[in-house]
């Protein structure tokens, strides 16, 4: 070894190591991903019950800037979510980790610009929790004009220095993941291990090579729309302005030309996560792998043009909506071969229920159920009736939530033993799936009832005849929280085991992946030697 | 198969409860959501009852493909597990399966687009509107004028909790309401209901003008069918036309800020006559009536 391996404080700031790297983001994601959860708490306690009195009373503030605080915790919530926890688990926490060990890579192609893409995330996500205690509209403090920051309720809605700090924020944080995604697809176009084709790579690190163009093309578009959000803010420009000849509606456009990508950033390398996962289980190679593999290719290049689906209300030409109805709904078919080849994949196969398997089966019944929804939604004749209402939070709460949130769970209930070397309690975590399954169903169903009933989504008050459903919705959210709870002890209790229990490869026939092949936890190098792909 | 015969029992016993559920649901106070309730609100408009037919169409469509998808599953899990099947087959290419559940998928979608896509554009498309009102969305009221009956212009607030909780304030609010309109009125639901409400006639074609003085908003009532925002800079346009009489309630369905969840929309919808008698009430002229064309058209 050319070098001594770094120690202490060293070897975490100045890490190199994909590994570290990846446990690093992991961490982050857990962090970010309380907060997050913890806000989702308040809104679903606030929401409890009809009347405006959770807020004041946990924050001390009056109703009004209660009123105010309640759209500051759903952006806080929608953005930490999104930007600090599913997307630094799946891709800069699974992704650094697994990615090299799959394709028989010793690392990243660039390092030190790994250590960069992680140590911005920190920065990140401190310059949007201080944007919650600046100013926002006159007389508030924080920035609650939702995840997609509409102008002009981002510009003259709020005046003060809050949204400006949540701007820095996104910038870096995009900046973060701009950087990690040039090091995937430079990692895997060239440090696959000999005799590794593109055809034989793993689907985990086909999902992060295409999550990573997406993030290359679609970053950069949302950099520009929110610095045309600063200018606008602060330097007298007028792109979003009707005023000076701007249209708030082009924000919108820039906005969602990014977003529609991201929520397919957030999905795919679950996609590939479960595919792992179900093959191990199953005892079978993954049924159809080229179709698998284009399948997701196909999601993220439809994913580019359909954005104005999220905008069916905003007075499009009539030919434009039609346009996006018949695109949107294409998405439908290469999602639907991955349902099924999953479920092939299961078919003949010899199917053992470990958690990781629960997780992954859970993941495709409910994703099944989200995108059913997104297919009513894509209908703009629908969906005049269920825009911007809880249907909608229901729909992309099945997907994300018990989509890749489940695939997060099962990606770390899957891989935990590998990386820390210990095994989970499967006993223990049998009851954390189950309570969790029924907690977050028991949150978002009830949501589609209240959507088609006409409640509007960010409603910090309701009318009375919508209480039944929200308060068993946050009924549910308690129920979660017992599954989140269980969830930590369960990890702690994996963590913290005296002595590392688990084998090279503890599940058996089915995991064929390279990653098996090394000790739990692999070496802090390894494959100096490069591996020979059959 | 025994899995077949329990799939379509399944299925039917599916459709029969969303139908039994949607026939209860036709007995709901139409114009506002009503408690437990699990379906759309009763339609008003023939805008709504087509889109609440076509979500119901496709409500089966997604319930026989969740179905399916679920009890495939089960079956696997079952018949597959580890136990009931220790040597794993070595299958993992199937050429006809394949196809067949990539062109299923797209046949299913292409029957969806031939209802969804006329539908659309015959929503979309503003006929021969009998009358216009003009709608601005503001933090956090709406104001709503009537450029085909002289300067009748009007904003409503939304009432606040106290009025419901207070007789007195509510007895002086209704007599209030009352006396705007020229009838007696009273309140219905809290944060539905505003001080003033928009008037209309019944069985006319109404066209919606909109847009929005300060940020984005969305005017909403579900009963007509109807959502589209207000954009500051722009004139949003779409239609209507009421079946019935009745106050119908929307609430603003694009986050405009701190009150977005307090700047409800009531409609009252009357007969012809009983609209011409308010419009003489507000002192607005009523000859720009369906047969007189004017502004707005």
């Amino acid at each position: 070894m050319a070098h001594e391996n770094p120690t202490g404080w060293k070897r975490w700031l100045f890490s190199t190591n994909h590994k570290d790297i990846g446990v690093m983001y992991l961490w982050f994601a857990f962090i970010a991903g309380m907060i997050g959860f913890g806000m989702s708490g308040l809104i679903r306690m606030e929401l409890m019950n009809p009347g405006v009195d959770v807020i004041p009373s946990v924050f001390g503030m009056t109703e009004d800037q209660a009123r105010h605080m309640f759209n500051v915790l759903t952006t806080g919530h929608g953005l930490i979510m999104v930007f600090f926890m599913v997307m630094p688990a799946l891709i800069g926490g699974f992704g650094n980790y697994f990615v090299p060990l799959m394709i028989g890579a010793p690392d990243m192609a660039f390092p030190r610009m790994n250590n960069i893409s992680f140590w911005l995330m920190p920065p990140a996500f401190i310059l949007l929790l201080l944007s919650t205690f600046v100013e926002g509209p006159s007389g508030m403090n924080g920035f609650g004009g939702g995840w997609t920051a509409y102008a002009p309720l981002s510009t003259s809605g709020h005046p003060g220095p809050s949204m400006d700090l949540a701007i820095f924020s996104l910038h870096v944080a995009g900046a973060s993941s701009i950087m990690g995604a040039i090091n995937y697809i430079t990692t895997i176009f060239n440090m696959r291990a000999p005799g590794m084709t593109m055809h034989k790579m793993p689907l985990f690190s086909w999902s992060i090579l295409i999550t990573a163009f997406l993030l290359v093309l679609s970053l950069p578009v949302l950099a520009g729309a929110i610095t045309m959000l600063l200018t606008d803010r602060n330097f007298g420009t007028t792109f979003f302005d009707p005023a000076g000849g701007g249209d708030p509606i082009l924000f919108q456009h820039l906005f969602w030309f990014f977003g529609h990508p991201e929520v397919y950033i957030m999905i795919l390398p679950a996609f590939g996560i479960i595919s792992h996962i179900v093959s191990t289980f199953s005892k079978k190679p993954i049924f159809g792998y080229l179709g698998m593999a284009y399948a997701m290719a196909a999601i993220g290049f439809i994913g580019f043009v359909v954005w104005a689906h999220h905008m069916y209300t905003v007075g499009l030409d009539v030919d434009t909506k039609a346009y996006f109805v018949a695109a949107t709904m294409v998405i439908a078919v290469p999602t639907g071969v991955k349902i099924f080849s999953w479920i092939a994949t299961m078919w003949g196969g010899s199917i053992r229920f470990t958690v990781p398997m629960m997780y992954a089966i859970a993941f495709i019944l409910l994703f099944t159920l989200g995108g059913v929804t997104g297919v009513v939604l894509s209908n703009a004749g629908a969906d005049v009736a269920l825009h911007d209402t809880y249907y909608v939070v229901a729909h992309f709460h099945y997907v994300l939530s018990l989509g890749a949130v489940f695939a997060i769970f099962a990606g770390l209930y899957y891989w935990i033993g590998k990386m820390s070397g210990k095994q989970y309690p499967e006993g223990l975590a049998k009851i954390q799936f189950w309570i969790t399954f029924v907690g977050v169903n028991m949150i978002f169903f009830p949501q589609h009832f209240l959507g088609l009933q006409g409640m509007p989504r960010r409603y910090v008050d309701y009318p009375d005849a919508m209480a039944y459903w929200n308060q068993i919705s946050s009924y549910g959210y308690l129920v979660t929280l017992v599954g989140v709870f269980l969830f930590i002890v369960v990890m702690a209790m994996t963590i913290f085991k005296r002595q590392k229990d688990c084998a090279d490869n503890p599940w058996g026939e089915g995991a064929t992946t390279l990653e098996w092949t090394l000790s739990s936890p692999p070496p802090f190098h390894q494959f100096n030697e490069l591996p020979q792909i059959k | 198969m025994n899995v077949k015969r329990l799939t379509a029992r399944i299925v039917a016993s599916a459709i029969a409860l969303f139908a039994s559920t949607a026939s209860v649901l036709a007995q709901a106070t139409p114009g506002q959501p009503e408690p437990g309730g699990l379906w759309l609100q009763p339609a008003a408009s023939e805008q709504a009852q087509r889109i609440n037919d076509f979500n119901f169409d496709l409500l089966i469509i997604i319930t026989i493909i969740t179905v399916f998808v679920f009890l495939l599953m089960f079956y696997v899990m079952w018949r597959f597990r580890e136990k009931a099947n220790p040597v794993p087959s070595k299958v993992t290419h199937n050429f006809a399966l394949e196809v067949i559940w990539t062109l299923t998928p797209v046949l299913i979608l292409i029957g969806i687009g031939v209802v969804s896509l006329p539908l659309l554009y015959w929503q979309d498309q503003v006929p021969e509107t009998d009358m216009a009102i003009h709608v601005t969305g503001n933090q956090w009221n709406w104001t709503y004028s009537y450029p085909d009956h002289g300067d009748i212009e009007l904003t409503a607030n939304v009432v606040p909790d106290a009025t419901f909780v207070n007789a007195s304030d509510r007895a002086a609010a209704e007599a209030e309401l009352s006396s705007f309109l020229g009838w007696p009125a009273k309140l219905n639901a809290r944060l539905l209901d505003t001080d003033y409400r928009v008037v209309l006639p019944v069985n006319t074609k109404i066209k919606v003008q909109l847009t929005a003085s300060d940020v984005l908003h969305a005017w909403t009532v579900p009963a007509f069918g109807v959502k589209l925002d207000a954009v500051p800079g722009r004139l949003n346009e779409t239609w209507f036309e009421a079946n019935q009489t009745g106050v119908f309630y929307g609430q603003c369905s694009e986050l405009c800020g701190k009150d977005h969840a307090f700047m409800p929309i009531a409609v009252e919808v009357v007969t012809k006559e009983q609209f011409a008698r308010w419009v003489e009430l507000q002192g607005g002229t009523i000859t720009a009536e369906a047969d007189a064309p004017t502004l707005g058209r």
